[in-house]
């Protein structure tokens, strides 16, 4: 069953990698547009720390590390489970019922709707950001630090990916795309590019208890720079990012509930 | 038509402030993390970015969809036989596709950041006249970037090039991303010789008292000055533009 979704899903994703490469030049623009944005936010924020020099004691290098894995994170959550940041679409046009009848689940075939390939642009600026400050730390590059920092990146995308889910599944209410996800979503990559402990209390509070973006960088990163005073222990910064994986199988269960919800729009 | 949209004004402002909250903290935390004199005070700074929250769809230069689909798919051609001059009109279209959605959103975030967050109020009555007249002109030099992207879009048709380019750029030399005082010599000197800073950074720069008297009479010149050159580059190259199409698909 697992297998023959998975096959399903690949062919989806070489069908959308094959009408996306149809326009080879406008994939290209299109990443290297990507690329440039994301670049030229970057450059932005080395313009403040050469002017401020640190932020709360933190150097550019470490914030390129936050910056990095939430970049990256984001890059493949918004490449992935693109369906679903358009669903809303499906739904006012009440093209989901289509979705409906077919015998397989819904969520895989919204999945399968298309692989955002531009992504790639973001995706690679990111990885360059977290080279590039990897490089300038002074720390010990040890195989369990690369392994945390790429299990946090799976955690980002498996909870970026839960908030586009979420955003789907309240159109199941209210039809209309809301675009108050945004500031969870766009918002949140925003806001994990600094270390959360510049925040005030009630905004950490929120981006660690109720979406849990602290747990997918700022804890990971605090242990792998060995921070004095990292908040939990060792242990909890290494299971952190379970976080955005735990995230992601609510937003999947409340995605349910919504199905069972739907009442076509008729149109 | 417009208040159809209600919903979606209602979350732009609030996601948009939400945004400011954000950027707020993120330059509290930058200066109280340094104590050297800044080009702009912490307040400035503040007001900077509030305004830049009001403003922000001046930032966001893209062709108008429709627009841009009449152009790939040839029907651009009966746009050609309309009694009515090409350029005005989309001219117009830009302009006015920035004017209403800028108002709906600028409005309440400029009064719940004054309310809420520390937007100060224009430094003297003076800056804040001359202030609406160059956010006027910033809106009239967003409409011209427009419809000279969309003019570009007859030599690309499939509506890429330098329209997907312009926004990295627009982002980093208008003021938006990061307030232009703040920016090392070299970019601020870049800044100061393209038209991007005219959508952003000029009437803020006002607003604050940063240019007063002969110097703001200079930076609304300026602003001036590109805003026609803009319009006068598109209305050349969409007459090279159409001399040379070819519409697609009879």
């Amino acid at each position: 069953m697992i297998w023959n979704s998975l096959r399903l899903y690949f062919r989806y994703a070489s069908i959308s990698f094959r009408s996306q490469m149809e326009y080879r030049t406008s994939f290209f623009l299109r990443s290297i547009a990507q690329f440039t944005i994301t670049g030229m936010e970057f450059l932005g924020l080395a313009a403040l720390f050469l002017r401020f020099g640190h932020i709360d004691g933190w150097t550019l290098p470490q914030v390129g590390l936050f910056y990095g894995i939430v970049s990256v994170a984001f890059a493949i959550a918004e490449a992935i489970p693109r369906g679903f940041d358009v669903f809303p679409n499906l739904v006012k046009s009440g093209d989901f019922d289509r979705i409906l009848i077919r015998p397989r689940s819904p969520a895989l075939q919204i999945l399968g709707q298309e692989f955002q390939l531009v992504r790639v642009g973001r995706f690679l600026q990111g990885m360059l950001v977290l080279l590039w400050s990897a490089g300038r730390l002074e720390i010990e590059w040890t195989s369990s630090a690369i392994l945390l920092i790429a299990f946090s990146i799976v955690g980002g995308a498996c909870l970026f990916s839960g908030l586009f889910i979420l955003g789907a599944a309240i159109c199941f209410w209210t039809i209309e795309s809301i675009e108050i996800v945004n500031c969870l979503t766009y918002g949140g990559v925003e806001t994990a590019q600094f270390p959360l402990s510049i925040y005030r209390p009630w905004f950490r509070s929120f981006f660690t208890f109720v979406v849990p973006l602290a747990t997918i960088n700022y804890f990971p990163v605090q242990a792998i720079l060995n921070l004095e005073g990292t908040s939990g222990g060792k242990l909890i910064s290494w299971i952190s990012p379970l976080a955005g994986l735990l995230f992601l199988l609510a937003c999947l269960q409340l995605w349910r509930v919504g199905v069972r919800h739907y009442t076509s729009t008729g149109s | 038509m417009l208040l159809q949209y209600r919903a979606a004004a209602v979350a732009g402002v609030v996601t948009q402030i939400f945004w400011g909250i954000v950027r707020t903290m993120i330059f509290d935390a930058f200066y109280r993390s340094s104590s050297g004199s800044q080009p702009l005070t912490h307040d400035q700074t503040l007001t900077y970015i509030w305004l830049g929250q009001a403003m922000l769809l001046l930032t966001m230069l893209n062709v108008d969809a429709d627009v841009a689909a009449m152009i790939r798919n040839g029907s651009v051609a009966y746009e050609m036989t309309r009694p009515v001059d090409l350029y005005t009109l989309w001219f117009s279209r830009a302009l006015s596709g920035r004017a209403a959605p800028l108002m709906m959103r600028s409005i309440p975030i400029l009064v719940i950041a004054a309310l809420f967050f520390g937007l100060s109020a224009p430094i003297s009555m003076m800056a804040g006249t001359l202030f609406l007249l160059s956010a006027a002109m910033s809106l009239l030099t967003a409409a011209a970037l427009i419809a000279l992207m969309t003019v570009s879009l007859l030599w690309t048709i499939s509506g890429e090039g330098i329209s997907r380019l312009v926004p990295g750029v627009v982002f980093i030399l208008s003021g938006i991303m990061v307030p232009l005082p703040l920016l090392p010599g070299w970019a601020q000197r870049l800044s100061e010789i393209l038209p991007f800073r005219g959508l952003i950074d000029t009437p803020f720069r006002i607003y604050l008292g940063e240019f007063h008297g002969a110097s703001a009479a200079l930076a609304l010149l300026f602003q001036f000055a590109w805003l026609v050159m803009l319009v006068v580059a598109g209305r050349l190259a969409l007459t090279r533009g159409t001399r040379r199409l070819v519409v697609q698909g009879g």
